[in-house]
C-alpha cells in the first residue's frame, strides 16, 4: 500500500503559516535570555537550520544507499537534491553561527573550536560532491560514484553533532542535556515551532528542486528523441 | 537599535535573503524550462506525424 504524498501547495501553505507563527513566538512570546539578552534570539533560527542541514545530508545519504541497493535511477536525483538543499542550509548554518558568535562572544570564527571546524569539514565535503558529480559523464557510473561519496559523508554527521556535546568550549553551550532543555517552556515551544517550520520549508524546497530537476531530465530525453 | 538587535536582524535577514535568492534562481530556471518546452513543442510540430505519407 502506498501513502499519497501531500500536495506541494498544501505543504508550502503550512510552511508559510508556521514560519509566521514562529516569528510571532520568537519575538513576542519567548522571553529575553537573562545571560545573552536579545542576541539569544539567533538561537531560534541557527539551531533549527543546523539540524535541518544534517537532516538534508542524511536524506541525501539514505537515497544514495537506495541507489546502491536497488539501482533505481530516481534515487540518484533524490540523493542529489537532498545534498543540494543541505548545502543551502549548510551555508545558512555557517553564516548565522558566525553572526551569533560575534554578537555573544566577539569573534566571527575560531579554529580552536572542534564543532565549528567539523561542521565546516562536513559542509566542504558535500560541496566537493558537486565537483565530483559534474566531473563524471551522466549515467550509471556517475550515479554509483555520487552515491558512494554521499554515503561516506553521512559518517561526519554524528561526529559533527556530538562534537558540540563532547567539546566543552565557550562557543557552543549545551542547551539540551539529559535533564531536558535548559530554557523556559515558552522558549522551548518557540524553538520547536521554529524547528518544525524550517524543516517543512526545507522539505518544500526539496520537493520543488526535485520537480525542477526531473522536468530538466525529461526535457533532455525528449530533445534527444525529437532530434534523432 | 542596539548592537544585539543589529546582529539578530542580520541573522534573520541572511535567512530571508538566502530563501529569496533561491526563489529568484528557481524563477530563472522556470523561465528556461518554459523556453525549452516551447522549442521542443516547435520541433514536435515540425516533424511529420507517424502515419503521414511522404510524397516523392
Amino acid at each position: 500500500m502506498s501513502i499519497a504524498k501531500p500536495s506541494l501547495t498544501a505543504l508550502a501553505s503550512v510552511a508559510a503559516a508556521l514560519v509566521t507563527l514562529s516569528a510571532v513566538l520568537i519575538f513576542v512570546v519567548a522571553p529575553e535570555d537573562a545571560d545573552q539578552g536579545f542576541s539569544q534570539k539567533i538561537f531560534y533560527v541557527h539551531v533549527p537550520i543546523a539540524l535541518t542541514a544534517y537532516a538534508c545530508f542524511g536524506l541525501g545519504a539514505w537515497k544514495a544507499y537506495r541507489v546502491l541497493a536497488t539501482r533505481g535511477e530516481r534515487y540518484d536525483l533524490e540523493s542529489y537534491t537532498g545534498v543540494h538543499v543541505g548545502t543551502i542550509f549548510g551555508v545558512l548554518t555557517l553564516v548565522t553561527g558566525a553572526i551569533w558568535a560575534k554578537a555573544s562572544w566577539g569573534v566571527w570564527w575560531t579554529w580552536s573550536s572542534n564543532q565549528l571546524v567539523l561542521f565546516l569539514v562536513l559542509f566542504l565535503f558535500y560541496c566537493a560532491y558537486f565537483m565530483l558529480r559534474f566531473s563524471v559523464e551522466p549515467g550509471s557510473r556517475r550515479e554509483r560514484i555520487s552515491a558512494v561519496y554521499a554515503l561516506f559523508g553521512v559518517a561526519l554527521i554524528p561526529v559533527s553533532f556530538f562534537a558540540i556535546r563532547l567539546a566543552n568550549d565557550f562557543i557552543h553551550p549545551t542547551v539540551f542535556t539529559r535533564d531536558g532543555p535548559q530554557m523556559t517552556g515558552e522558549m522551548f515551544f518557540a524553538f520547536c515551532v521554529s524547528w518544525a517550520s524550517i524543516t517543512l520549508l526545507a522539505y518544500v524546497m526539496y520537493r520543488v528542486e526535485l520537480a525542477g530537476k526531473r522536468i530538466d531530465a525529461n526535457l533532455r530525453e525528449l530533445r534527444e528523441a525529437l532530434q534523432t | 537599535m542596539s548592537s544585539g538587535e543589529k546582529y539578530v536582524a542580520a541573522a534573520y535577514g541572511v535567512f530571508v535573503v538566502v530563501v529569496l535568492v533561491w526563489v529568484v534562481i528557481l524563477a530563472a530556471k522556470l523561465s528556461r524550462l518554459e523556453r525549452e518546452t516551447g522549442d521542443l513543442a516547435g520541433l514536435a510540430r515540425a516533424r511529420p506525424a507517424a502515419g503521414d505519407r511522404v510524397d516523392v
